[in-house]
């Protein structure tokens, strides 16, 4: 199957939105006050970007930044970066990142006319968790040698609280979007495939 | 502004090309991946010593990019211990070690830049599915610089916060900062068309 380069605005989004997942790491320069431990933004990225971007640019902002991570840039939370990511015992949170990206996307474009920012909720518990719980606990368990299941569980689930208040997080901040310039919203990307497919 | 980890030097290991030590990676950690036993291990650990040492890197150097797994390593050695003996324990840490440690040392050893050319290229061969490596390089490089222009849009966001006396709200923080890079990203569009990078 043969697909179309992206147009020149969407190009702009995927890059500029892989910036964004960079700086959402960068914890020197986004400090969350009212918490004492240092949070790490870089998921909320993530689920942002699939929120906004949709099915098809939002992996591909992914894709760019975890590009640049594997070149080497430090990237990551904590200043981290290099192909050593990958390889390790939380590669598959990376892969997950990718897919998940793609479901939120998927999920919020078909969004039933009858739901409303839940439906956005939902879309990142489903893309934005489960999808990178699914690729990133199996990954660990392997890379770890015949960690049991429920042990890779017990490592990563610290982190699980933190990614549901980030669901919260995406899920009014896209109400923001929505509100402040309502043409961002994938919601948007159905008309345009109207429009195109009268044009052709 | 962003640099990456590569450690400047002039050993073999930095002579030999980006695709060269990738592939070699590869095969190396394919290979340990299936064949996990104590001698390849064992094998894995040693050429991971002796690649440390000839790379000129440092021992140092070596050690931070380890770091980040010592609580992993610690966890996965304890519950090894506990469930299959210390034989095992000692398999599933040296595996994650050397896994990690190969990779980093590509990483340090290879120029950002000569790994996202290699990156590029290895996408030439999907250019019959409709990917367009002039397209995901320029799509990078946007990134890179998307990545200052993002830190200071999210000071600015965080001094208007401030501003409005809502420094504890995450909401007026990251929803001027979503709109904005929004925008952001619909001026780099702009620009791009401007400077003749057209829809495909």
């Amino acid at each position: 199957m043969r697909r179309t380069p992206l147009a020149t605005h969407d190009l702009a989004l995927v890059a500029v939105f892989a910036a964004l997942v960079a700086v959402l790491g960068a914890p020197g320069y986004i400090s969350v006050s009212g918490l004492s431990a240092p949070i790490t933004l870089q998921t909320l990225g993530v689920m942002l970007t699939g929120s906004v971007l949709g099915a098809r640019r939002a992996p591909l902002a992914v894709l760019t930044f975890l590009a640049l991570v594997a070149a080497g840039l430090p990237l990551l939370a904590g200043g981290r970066g290099g192909l050593s990511m990958f390889t390790g015992p939380t590669g598959g949170f990376l892969v997950g990142w990718l897919v998940g990206a793609a479901v939120i996307g998927w999920l919020v474009e078909h969004r039933p006319s009858r739901f409303g920012l839940g439906w956005v909720a939902l879309a990142n518990l489903v893309g934005g968790i489960a999808v990178v719980y699914a690729f990133g606990v199996p990954w660990m368990s392997w890379a770890a040698t015949d960690l049991s299941l429920s042990a890779a569980w017990a490592a990563s689930i610290v982190y699980l609280p933190g990614d549901l208040i980030k669901v919260a997080v995406t899920t009014v901040i896209a109400g923001g979007l929505l509100r402040g310039y309502p043409t961002a919203m994938p919601v948007q990307h159905r008309v345009r495939r109207d429009r195109d497919s009268v044009a052709g | 502004m962003l640099l990456g980890l590569y450690v400047p030097g002039n050993s073999p290991l930095h002579r030999r090309r980006a695709g060269t030590k990738l592939a070699v990676l590869g095969v190396l950690l394919g290979v340990m991946g299936v064949f996990r036993t104590a001698e390849v291990v064992t094998g894995g650990f040693v050429a991971l010593t002796a690649l440390t040492l000839l790379s000129g890197v440092g021992l140092r150097t070596m050690l931070a990019q380890l770091r980040p797994l010592l609580w992993f390593a610690v966890f996965v050695g304890a519950f090894q211990i506990w469930l299959s003996g210390p034989r095992q324990a000692a398999l599933a840490v040296g595996f994650l070690l050397v896994s990690v440690g190969l990779a980093a040392l590509v990483t340090l050893t290879t120029r950002t830049q000569e790994l996202l050319d290699c990156m590029v290229s290895g996408l030439r061969p999907l250019r019959r599915l409709g990917v367009d490596p002039e397209r995901a390089a320029l799509t990078m490089s946007l990134t890179i610089r998307s990545i200052p222009v993002l830190l200071e849009l999210s000071q600015d966001v965080q001094q208007a916060r401030r501003a409005r006396g809502a420094e504890r709200s995450l909401r007026a923080f990251a929803v001027p900062l979503l709109i904005r890079t929004v925008r952001h990203a619909d001026r780099v569009g702009e620009a791009l068309a401007a400077r003749g990078v057209d829809d495909p």
